[in-house]
């Protein structure tokens, strides 16, 4: 118990550490997932923009939602959302800090693969190659084309096998420049995101400590209680469980008892504990009616007193079973909650 | 438990050492990064000088960020910078000792991807093929001025149709990897130099102020680290509390609302404890709707 409580003060505790390793963990999956996938520039006038540009940015938007439904406290915030006032008011800021720090988890891979194809530069060629210069960067001696027809040829330009526009324009010029392009704006993009993140993380301690300091204890908070009383309603399960369960085998070794006229078998001081665990079953016959009565009729959930008659009549095959007393509310909820 | 004890106190007390650590595994990363780096220099006049000195000076100043972000020092000392007074007064000794070692732990990702950069080459190759004066190779003496200069920026790029066997490319190519390289390990000697200066004469000048300005900026992290640990361990307390109260308090009503007899016997006392009177199912429902609609106050 103390090892467990030591663990999870070092996580804690650590946390920073804990959070900085999920971080480094998806951003390299976004980076492998990129070196993974087949770019396959399709190389006709409209579709290259739209391929490229989908390939640029859907795949973020997917690895931004991922990052929020892996996250397993989008839950306790949801919860914490939209929970009742009751007796206790709501911190509109812990809320923030709570989505915040989700946000900035869930950019990280997005961010990466951003970053990756821009520098990779396969994408920015496949999307922009209809658009490059030809008059300043083409052959000067070239018949004059229209302007669908400049396109095609252009549109090849990702696909070297079948370019066929080397008079007009080289492929590797073309390409270079281009790659050259989605290098810079690569560059620009990661700088931007590291001052964000920089001005995000030093201007904190400037303006607002003993309001995040508030918030990140009552963050902390919700997420220790949620997981106080999991703890707590499993353990009360146990117990729930535990009883139910005895006092269906008691109350079946009664019956069994008055049903054959034998007066039930006190368990004498010196008797043992293997006697008294046997419950008072103590043959294959009525083991299996016992069995079978647990699945045709199990006990209802209500723990009583052992002087109150049960209301589990099995006694003897053939009888129907009968519905228990207790009115049944809500079956399906209390399954679904806990 | 002995061994996580201890682990544990050295993660607390050597913050320095998984400091050092980041800037090593940084330094590692920024050689990485530059070695996976596809550099495609664009072989065109104006192009040529903003990509070679934008690749050699944009990705450290990221790093360097980056070197920032991922330091907590640099948060620790923040906040001891913007903190009002209060009874405690602030020495700006220590302050300064704080921001001059995060300062230089940032700095190794940088100027390790700017040698990395001036040993290999090809950054000045591509950013200064212009600059250089076309009398001094034969190839490119007796052309035109916008012909050489669009002649020497294509000197980087080796497999140009028009640069494929050309003798006078590679003397460009290999007059500008020499001063690049020269640079690069002058810019390395004189920063081992400065750091080899600065570590053995540290000791000959104001040795006490800087051993209490270390001694005070490691009493500060340690200080936030305990604090941090205590208000978890507090509000581990507080939640646990809260629980067993709200256990109570549903106890009560259902004492209240029922009049079950008490259960007599030996060893149920403890099941007893543990079911804290909640013994039906729709107990059990009252108790979980009670949770979600009316959290109980936060005042154990």
């Amino acid at each position: 118990m103390d090892k467990f409580r030591m663990i999870f003060q070092f996580l804690q505790s650590n946390q920073e550490s804990f959070m900085s390793g999920i971080c480094g963990i998806m951003a390299l999956a976004s980076a492998q997932m990129y070196s993974a996938f087949d770019f396959n520039c399709p190389c006709l006038p409209r579709y290259n923009l739209a391929y490229g540009l989908g390939i640029l940015l859907v795949p973020p938007l997917i690895l931004f939602l991922l990052g929020f439904v892996l996250n397993n406290n989008v839950s306790m915030l949801a919860e914490e959302w939209r929970r009742p006032q009751g007796q206790r008011g709501k911190d509109p800021a812990v809320l923030r800090y709570m989505f915040c720090s989700m946000a900035q988890r869930a950019m990280i891979a997005p961010v990466v693969w951003v970053s990756v194809t821009l520098l990779d530069g396969k994408c920015i060629i496949c999307a922009f190659c209809t658009a490059v210069p030809v008059e300043t960067l083409g052959n000067a001696s070239h018949p004059s084309l229209s302007q669908g027809e400049m396109e095609r040829i252009l549109a090849r330009i990702p696909c070297k096998e079948i370019y066929d526009g080397q008079e007009l324009i080289t492929n590797e010029v073309a390409t270079r420049y281009l790659r050259c392009i989605s290098q810079a704006l690569g560059w620009c993009f990661v700088l931007l995101m590291t001052m964000l993140a920089f001005l995000v993380r030093s201007l904190r301690p400037c303006f607002t400590q003993a309001a995040f300091l508030k918030s990140r204890y009552w963050s902390h908070y919700i997420d220790i209680e949620r997981k106080l009383f999991d703890e707590t309603c499993t353990e009360h399960a146990r117990s729930f469980a535990k009883v139910c369960i005895q006092q269906f085998f008691e109350a079946m070794s009664t019956d069994l008892a008055a049903a054959h006229c034998h007066q039930p078998r006190e368990a004498s001081t010196d008797a043992g504990e293997t006697t008294r665990k046997l419950l008072g079953i103590t043959d294959q016959g009525t083991m299996n009616v016992a069995l079978k009565s647990w699945h045709r009729c199990k006990p209802p959930l209500h723990l009583h007193a052992p002087t109150l008659p049960s209301h589990n009549s099995w006694a003897g095959e053939g009888q129907p079973p009968v519905h228990p007393l207790v009115p049944r509310k809500e079956v399906a909820a209390y399954y679904s909650r806990v | 438990m002995d061994r996580f004890r201890m682990i544990f106190q050295y993660f607390q007390s050597n913050s320095e050492s998984v400091m050092n650590g980041i800037c090593g595994l940084l330094a590692l990363a920024s050689v990485k990064m530059y070695t996976s780096f596809d550099f495609s220099c664009p072989c065109l006049p104006r192009y040529n000088m903003a990509y070679g000195l934008g690749i050699m000076f944009v990705p450290p100043i990221a790093l360097f960020l980056c070197g920032l972000i991922l330091n907590r020092q640099s948060l620790v000392m923040l906040e001891e910078w913007r903190r009002p007074q209060g009874r405690r007064k602030k020495d700006l000794a220590v302050i300064r000792y704080m921001c001059s070692s995060i300062m230089q732990r940032a700095m190794v990702a940088p100027v390790v991807w700017i040698i990395v950069t001036l040993l290999d080459g090809k950054c000045l190759i591509c950013a200064f093929s212009g600059s250089v004066d076309p009398e001094k190779f034969a190839g490119f003496a007796n052309t035109s001025q916008v012909q050489v200069q669009q002649l020497l920026a294509k000197v980087p790029c080796k497999d140009d149709e028009l640069m494929r066997n050309n003798t006078s490319r590679k003397a460009v190519s290999r007059y500008l990897r020499c001063w690049s390289q020269v640079l690069g390990w002058s810019i390395l000697l004189i920063l081992i130099i400065a750091a080899f200066l600065a570590r053995w004469l540290r000791p000959c000048f104001d040795q006490a102020t800087l051993l209490q300005a270390r001694h005070w900026s490691n009493y500060i992290d340690i200080e936030q680290k305990i604090f941090e640990e205590t208000c978890c361990e507090h509000s581990r307390l507080f939640a646990h509390k809260c629980i067993l109260h709200f256990f109570e308090s549903m106890r009560q009503e259902i004492k209240l609302h029922s009049f079950s007899l008490r259960r007599e016997g030996d060893g149920a006392e403890e099941e007893e404890d543990l079911l804290r009177g909640v013994t039906d199912q729709d107990q059990v429902n009252k108790l979980l709707k009670k949770w979600y609609y009316e959290k109980p106050p936060l005042n154990v």
